[in-house]
């Protein structure tokens, strides 16, 4: 019933880099696909006439005007940082590539 | 693949026929980031700043904070879709792109995905020849660009091998528009020249609309080229049967960062799989990577299943519906087409094709307009922008826009059609309008520039001249009119160039047929 079989499961949690034992992947795959089919349920009652939406509340259009205000210094924004070398944040060398 | 083995160009062009499809990045030149109020580092005039020093809660990703949409680079990116022919949508939303790369700080980037403000457009792009192309435009979608990485350890800063990667979060959220192609079948042996000059259209129209500095050596503009080959036996066999027309498999080479590089990736990533092809090898579908140094592309990531972005609505944006009135107020002001201008106005010049070529590539184009609208002539501007000024611009390492206004150009041709001033003079006065010595009448004046245009005072110089090289009469009266050049030439050394040279062979000629007559 549930599209979320472990094979999914497994596949997200390589793209999310998160490590999960098979065991995990199996009790996943089956509360995930719980989730979804209840979710689901809305299908039953959404019809061809209510589009979809993409945010609960009607609002559209909410910006802001060009204007530079404030910035952190360098200092606070490695502050939070694992690492880094005084002006930049430091990461493990990542094979692969910007997107 | 080394150089040698890549297929010779004409015999790739015989077997097959490329398609091609781009995607060109360009960053706005707001004021402030995509999401943020922090400085954009794109902006005219931006210093790029020391890393780390435009950042905000926002773009650092920080627990809390949350994205709020720049209102003009909405009203960039609609000008932008209609200046590329596109429809804007009525209503467009943000969406999540997720992937795991340090570049990003939130493990996504914000995009547009199913809802592009703009989309199903045209660009004409015209080759050297004067050949017209029609470049269709799928979207044109808003999104931030992420940081930058540098990569520290193994060898020559490439990502192989490298210890740990440096990151700086400035150019994160710096207001990207993305302009995708339709396949672009048809281009055939003008492929690499296309692609350089769709990149070049693109780059005029984002000039033209001002929303963007559009520097390329500073990534202001990227171009991804895709391109996949199909042998035209294949092509001619699909006709017959009147089957759908094979593709081949595309590559996307990356950091193709100047126009030159354009064309030259095209043409080598088409001599590089027609080598594989012909060999019976299968083109891997891999992003590339251009070298600029040594001309060839290498293998990069392959496409898989880190491709997998997962898209959904981002949650913390709201739609964007622009509303007719504000499509209708920026469509309005689009400024007159760049190809469509160009056109006019060296009609309106009377330039030749390789004048106008010069004018185009010198980037003095809005320069030589300004001067003629101040009332000089099309050439002499044309002249003095792209000759002395430019060569001034050069040595000062400086932009030639940045050293004299079109008005002091005007007032400075003006000044050498009266016979005020010769060109040597003029270069002087130039040298001083640009010293900060004031407007040409007035560097003139305080450095005595005018050209002596009192007859007595060259009079007086012949005299001298006359004396120092008596045979010169003689050898006019005897048809050798060319001899007057010795003494002309030595009347401008004596007058320091403040003589005009015209009236001194005048006055010089007179003197022989006077000679004669008496």
């Amino acid at each position: 019933m549930s599209e979320i079989t472990t094979d999914v499961v497994a596949h997200l949690a390589n793209l999310s880099r998160i490590a999960l034992t098979p065991e995990e992947i199996e009790t996943l795959a089956g509360e995930l696909g719980a989730i979804v089919d209840n979710v689901a349920k809305v299908n039953e009652v959404a019809t061809a006439d209510v589009p979809a939406t993409s945010h609960p509340v009607a609002l559209s259009n909410v910006f802001r005007p060009d204007v530079p205000g404030e910035t952190l210094t360098p200092e606070q924004a490695l502050s939070g940082a694992p690492d880094h070398d005084g002006t930049r944040f430091k990461v493990s060398a990542i094979l692969g590539e910007e997107q | 693949m080394a150089k040698a083995e890549l297929m010779d160009y004409d015999k790739a062009l015989e077997l097959f026929e490329p398609v091609l499809g781009f995607e060109v990045h360009v960053e706005l030149n707001t004021k402030t980031k995509m999401f943020s109020d922090a400085p954009n580092p794109a902006a005219g005039g931006v210093d790029q700043g020391a890393p780390n020093t435009m950042t905000t809660p926002v773009d650092l990703g920080l627990p809390g904070s949350l994205p709020v949409v720049n209102e003009e680079a909405i009203k960039y990116s609609i000008s932008l879709g209609l200046a590329l022919g596109c429809s804007i949508a009525e209503s467009s939303r943000f969406a999540r792109k997720n992937y795991f790369y340090p570049d990003t700080p939130k493990n996504y980037q914000i995009s547009q995905f199913d809802e592009p403000i703009a989309y199903e457009g045209n660009v004409e792009v015209e080759l050297a020849d004067g050949r017209k192309f029609q470049i269709p435009i799928e979207r044109a979608h808003m999104e931030e660009d992420a940081g930058k990485l540098t990569h520290v350890g193994g060898a020559t800063g490439r990502i192989q091998g490298a210890d740990y990667s440096l990151v700086d979060y400035n150019r994160a959220g710096v207001p990207l528009v993305e302009i995708v192609t339709h396949m672009i079948i048809g281009a055939d042996r003008d492929a690499p020249e296309l692609a350089k000059a769709y990149v070049s259209a693109i780059r005029d129209i984002v000039v033209s609309l001002g929303i963007s500095e559009a520097k390329m050596e500073r990534g202001n503009l990227r171009c991804d080229a895709n391109i996949s080959l199909r042998s035209r036996a294949d092509v001619a066999a699909s006709i017959a049967a009147g089957e759908p027309m094979p593709l081949g498999t595309r590559t996307e080479t990356k950091n193709v960062n100047s126009l030159r590089s354009v064309e030259r990736a095209i043409r080598y990533e088409i001599q590089r799989q027609a080598a594989i092809l012909a060999k019976g090898g299968t083109i891997l579908q891999e992003t590339r990577h251009w070298h600029e140094d040594t001309g060839v592309t290498s293998a990069g990531r392959p496409k898989s299943d880190a491709d997998d972005y997962r898209y959904f609505p981002e949650p913390d944006l709201l739609p964007v519906v622009p509303g007719a009135e504000l499509i209708e107020k920026l469509r309005l002001a689009l400024p007159e087409q760049p190809a469509v201008r160009r056109r006019r106005l060296q009609a309106a010049w009377s330039f030749t094709d390789l004048e106008f070529q010069d004018v185009r590539n010198s980037g003095l184009l809005v320069e030589i307009e300004e001067t003629v609208a101040e009332g000089a002539s099309a050439q002499s501007a044309r002249k003095w922008w792209t000759g002395e000024i430019a060569r001034l611009a050069n040595i000062a390492g400086a932009d030639p826009a940045s050293l004299i206004s079109p008005l002091h150009v005007s007032e400075l041709i003006a000044l050498i059609e009266a016979g005020d001033l010769t060109d040597r003079l003029a270069r002087q006065v130039l040298e001083g309008v640009i010293a900060g010595e004031g407007a040409p009448h007035e560097v003139v004046e305080s450095r005595g520039l005018k050209v002596v245009s009192d007859d007595g005072a060259l009079i007086a110089a012949i005299d001298e001249a006359l004396a120092a090289q008596p045979d010169v009469l003689e050898k006019i009266r005897d048809g050798k009119v060319q001899a007057a050049g010795a003494v002309i030439g030595a009347v401008m050394k004596a007058m320091k160039g403040s003589a005009d040279a015209a009236r001194v062979r005048e006055l010089v000629l007179e003197r022989a047929t006077a000679t004669v007559a008496e």
